[in-house]
């Protein structure tokens, strides 16, 4: 297989939090039991004036600077999400703009759930590789929604994650194989015009989460003649901050392997950028030679796993993102339901 | 707002990346984008810059009293900011502890939604600016968290 590997990565996360126990309260539910139930502290909340689109411009920025490239040089912008701005109108475009990429590119939103970043870092890959472009920028972003009431709502965050993806002689990480189990599964869903979603309750967890993420995991260890104990650090899809522990449980894979890489319990779930913002908060610490396995997962369903060796271009100055995601995630303004119900927009008036 | 599409779509280069203006004879930048240099005029020279995103507040003010399409954001902070490279302009500050807020306080440029023609029409998005929390942890690495491995490499 022709390689690509990341360029640049950079984060965005909105400022404000709702602890969960702040959510079960106005629900009458335990916030203790809730909590420690979903592994979730507290989750994001994006203000009024924040959209998937201005944390995947966030994102982006960070990205293009830490890769050091020229952005009339990025051939493609993708970008995941299924919270669009607009249900027709490209955020890629928003995206190309604001990050001063040329007019000769191609652009275009992708949506498969929680693992549509992930597929676009798959779509950046085949077309570095093929020659067809010099960068590609994949992005996840996800201001998610939850209805009020409803257990999505105690996981359901905002956030994005933005991946240069270029030749590997570039690059801070290879990316050295990439693998997709894919079935059709409606265990999550958000029907036209629906505001909110709808799932399938537990039928979330072992037909859809755990079938996709350890298929996906062992076909590319399959593919690529590797052990997980090969690997230095694991990212799961993180749509609460206990199915990724079980999932390593299931493959074989130690606690301290999964802890980098697993945000979601301060940060919620950020669906498209969940495994991406696990993946970039692993590259603010990994070191040359380290090897990350990442394993996203979309609900409808499927999941992509990959295989990334950490290069000794990581040292290099202003190579990673320059504040780390466990960083970033310190400057946060706690807030109580009513300000998050009218940030979200939950007040019918609004 | 919908008269107002072609106008909001001519400023996204200027809303989105801070695209200003540059006079090549006196050497001065303006943002907004000027056609003419007005200290030059016929022999000023005028070119495309992007303007620096990093600066620190001028003067600012708290608006509770909004302007419509701003209501639900009141009471929120508005600055004239001086850029670095001693350009003013007008802004609201985000993300920020109101007391973190003060003349002189580091700022710099953050892509937000600006206003939006109701719940069909379009959106306007652009740069408001933030005050920066602390240079020094701005740059700090990250340090693992828990322990790290130390499987043998293949």
């Amino acid at each position: 297989m022709n390689r690509s590997g990341i360029v640049g990565y950079g984060t965005s996360v909105p400022r404000m939090r709702i602890k969960v126990g702040e959510i079960a309260k106005v629900w009458g539910k335990d916030g203790e039991r809730v909590s420690s139930g979903l592994g979730i502290i507290e989750k994001s909340v994006p203000a009024l004036d924040e959209d998937s689109a201005t944390l995947a411009v966030e994102a982006a920025r960070v990205a293009v600077e830490a890769g050091k490239i020229n952005p009339q040089k990025i051939g493609a912008v993708f970008v995941g999400s299924e919270s669009k701005p607009y249900a027709v109108k490209p955020t890629a475009t928003v995206v190309a703009q604001a990050v001063g990429a040329s007019v000769h590119m191609t652009a275009a939103d992708l949506e498969f759930a929680c693992k549509a970043g992930t597929a676009a870092i798959q779509a950046c890959m085949g077309m570095v590789a093929s020659g067809m472009i010099e960068y590609g920028l994949a992005i996840g972003s996800d201001t998610a929604q939850g209805k009020p009431g409803d257990a999505l709502e105690y996981s359901a965050g905002g956030g994005a994650a933005a991946y240069v993806i270029g030749k590997p002689a570039e690059s801070i990480a290879v990316i050295e194989d990439t693998y997709s189990f894919t079935t059709d599964t409606p265990d999550f869903w958000r029907r036209q015009h629906e505001e909110f979603p709808e799932h399938g309750g537990r039928f979330t967890a072992e037909p859809a989460y755990f079938k996709h993420v350890v298929s996906a995991t062992r076909g590319l260890l399959e593919k690529t003649g590797m052990k997980i104990g090969d690997f230095d650090f694991v990212v799961f899809h993180q749509p609460n901050g206990k199915f990724p522990g079980r999932a390593a449980k299931i493959l074989g894979v130690p606690d301290e392997k999964i802890k980098q890489g697993l945000i979601t319990p301060i940060l919620g779930n950020t669906y498209s950028a969940s495994s991406m913002v696990g993946l970039a908060s692993v590259l603010d610490v990994a070191k040359a030679g380290e090897r990350i396995l990442m394993t996203s997962y979309g609900s409808g369903a499927g999941s992509d796993s990959f295989w990334f060796t950490v290069t000794d271009k990581i040292e290099e100055e202003g190579r990673r993102q320059p504040e780390s995601v466990f960083e970033m995630l310190k400057d946060k303004v706690n807030v109580d339901y009513a300000t998050y119900a009218k940030h979200r927009r939950k007040i019918k008036s609004l | 707002m919908a008269q107002l599409l072609p106008s909001v779509w001519r400023h996204i280069p200027e809303r989105y990346s801070l695209l200003g203006s540059h006079c090549e004879n006196c050497g001065k930048d303006y943002f907004p984008q000027r056609p003419i240099c007005p200290t030059c005029r016929r022999k000023g020279k005028i070119v495309q810059k992007l303007m620096p995103r990093e600066g620190k507040i001028f003067s600012h003010t708290l608006v509770h009293a909004a302007p419509a399409g701003f209501e639900l954001e009141a009471p929120y902070h508005l600055a004239i900011v001086e850029l670095k490279n001693g350009v003013h302009l007008l802004s609201q500050i985000v993300d920020s502890d109101s007391e973190a807020i003060q003349i002189n306080s580091p700022v710099k440029m953050v892509f937000r939604k600006i206003s939006e023609d109701g719940k069909q029409g379009a959106i306007a998005y652009g740069y408001k600016f933030k005050v920066v929390r602390n240079a020094a942890a701005a740059s700090k690495p990250g340090k693992p968290v828990g322990k790290q491995s130390t499987s043998s490499k293949k």
